[in-house]
């Protein structure tokens, strides 16, 4: 399968590939590794006329702490994620998402900012965004603002992004030292999108959780922010009816497709199940 | 569509050809350096019969534009063989340890098991086994494979290798 033709850029600044996509619009799309962008063009589902390499700039790779944040670049990849000691050490839902996702060849190129931005409900770091809260860096030709990754997911494919505008980096406010987290994934296969997952990310503190927070995947058109079953686990003792009333609270907003990986009535099942193991192991790693 | 130039190093040759944006890595690799052992099996990213090493990176050849590898350094299985033209460890393990029957799969296989003992040169099998979980195949249920892998990493760390009992 060959894409149809497109005329490459690679600018080495940031302020070049806003520049780009500002002036080329909406025949110009930003390519970082490409492992959702490629696919589709192979199979001209998307056939954009121009495309914006991001490999070049510099600025837009690496993680770093700043103050009591972890910032990640938007081109920074998968398996950058998995090997940094950094996430290991501070973030480490991170690493477990991480190596979920597709298989290894596609992690050496596949980026962070690519899977939150790209706005696929398949995507699996979108929900773990939701659960740690994080806040989104977005450059556009008129400069620069941050969003909180709950405000970002409108529809299927359809974000907060303005267009010309470029996710630039990811910020994640550091979890405390001690904090439980799970990310639990029921996929079919390897590389297999999930057909429910769920986000954990907790605290405890005296026998009882001090905070929580929920995000689930590929159970509607967007990533969803558990709200109310967060709010449910949140000063419990995650005894066994409070987990049930969390799951009913998470079942009952999700609305996702039957599809090849069942009806939607299984999937929706499938969400609870996933949350109850991922609260079960946040808790056993909480210390 | 205006073609691109790109110089990058393949198999430690330096290459510079002229190429459209469009061009895929692995049709550049099998058409224009005529290196057909880069496979095309499913051309959807899932199967890993593409696998090239990439600047250090296991990566599927069907998924990367030529243009992306400029400046790369890339290698491919007519690269693995030893300078004086005997087999490299894993060439021999797959042979010995029968880890092909088609081979359609083998040379995917092989550049991703490259990869994997370069950053862990004495993998357990479950290691193995998922290090490779992007590369599909259909004839052997990965047993042979395993053990394939598993031997080139003995050879390589100099040690003999002992196959577990099944």
């Amino acid at each position: 399968m060959i894409p149809g033709p497109f005329a490459y850029h690679r600018p080495a600044s940031l302020q070049d590939a806003v520049g780009l996509l500002s002036e080329l619009g909406e025949d110009a799309r930003p390519l970082a590794g490409g492992h959702s962008l490629i696919p589709m063009m192979k199979l001209r589902l998307a056939s954009p006329a121009h495309l914006i390499d991001l490999a070049g700039i510099a600025g837009l790779k690496g993680l770093r702490e700043d103050g009591g944040e972890i910032v990640i670049g938007a081109t920074t990849t998968q398996q950058e994620l998995v090997t940094s000691d950094l996430v290991a050490g501070k973030l480490p839902i991170l690493r477990e998402t991480s190596l979920t996702i597709a298989d290894p060849q596609v992690r050496y190129l596949g980026t962070l900012g690519g899977n939150v931005a790209n706005g696929d409900p398949g995507n699996d770091m979108p929900a773990v965004m939701l659960a740690l809260d994080a806040t989104y860096e977005i450059a556009g030709k008129s400069g620069t603002r941050r969003l909180a990754a709950r405000a970002f997911y409108q529809s299927a494919y359809v974000t907060a992004l303005a267009p010309g505008e470029i996710l630039t980096a990811v910020r994640i406010k550091v979890p405390p030292a001690g904090h439980g987290y799970a990310y639990e994934k029921l996929k079919r296969k390897v590389g297999d999108y999930a057909t429910a997952a769920a986000a954990v990310v907790l605290t405890i503190g005296g026998g009882k959780v001090a905070s929580c927070a929920i995000g689930l995947t590929n159970l509607a058109e967007t990533p969803l922010y558990a709200e109310e079953a967060s709010r449910i686990i949140a000063g419990s003792a995650l005894d066994d009816a409070t987990v049930r009333k969390a799951v009913a609270a998470a079942e009952a907003i999700t609305a996702p497709a039957s599809d090849g990986r069942g009806p939607a009535h299984y999937r929706t099942k499938m969400a609870g199940v996933m949350l109850a193991r991922a609260l079960a192991r946040a808790k056993a790693r909480a210390a | 569509m205006a073609k691109t130039q790109i110089a990058l190093t393949v198999n430690g040759r330096r290459e510079e050809a002229l190429v459209e944006p469009r061009t895929l890595l692995v049709h550049f690799l099998r058409e224009q350096l005529n290196l057909t052992g880069a496979h095309i099996g499913c051309d959807t990213s899932h199967c890993g019969a593409c696998t090239v090493d990439l600047d250090g990176k296991s990566v599927k050849s069907c998924t990367v534009f030529a243009v992306q590898a400029n400046g790369a350094e890339i290698r491919t299985i007519e690269g693995m063989a030893n300078p004086d033209g005997t087999l490299h460890a894993l060439q021999e393990g797959f042979r010995e340890m029968h880890g092909l029957q088609c081979g359609f799969c083998t040379p995917g296989m092989i550049m991703r098991a490259h990869r994997l003992l370069q950053e862990n040169p004495s993998p357990t099998e479950e290691e193995i086994r998922f290090g490779i979980a992007g590369n599909l195949c259909r004839c052997t249920g990965y047993q042979n494979i395993v053990k394939a892998i598993q031997y080139a990493a003995a050879r390589l760390a100099g040690t003999p290798f002992q196959e577990a009992a099944e």
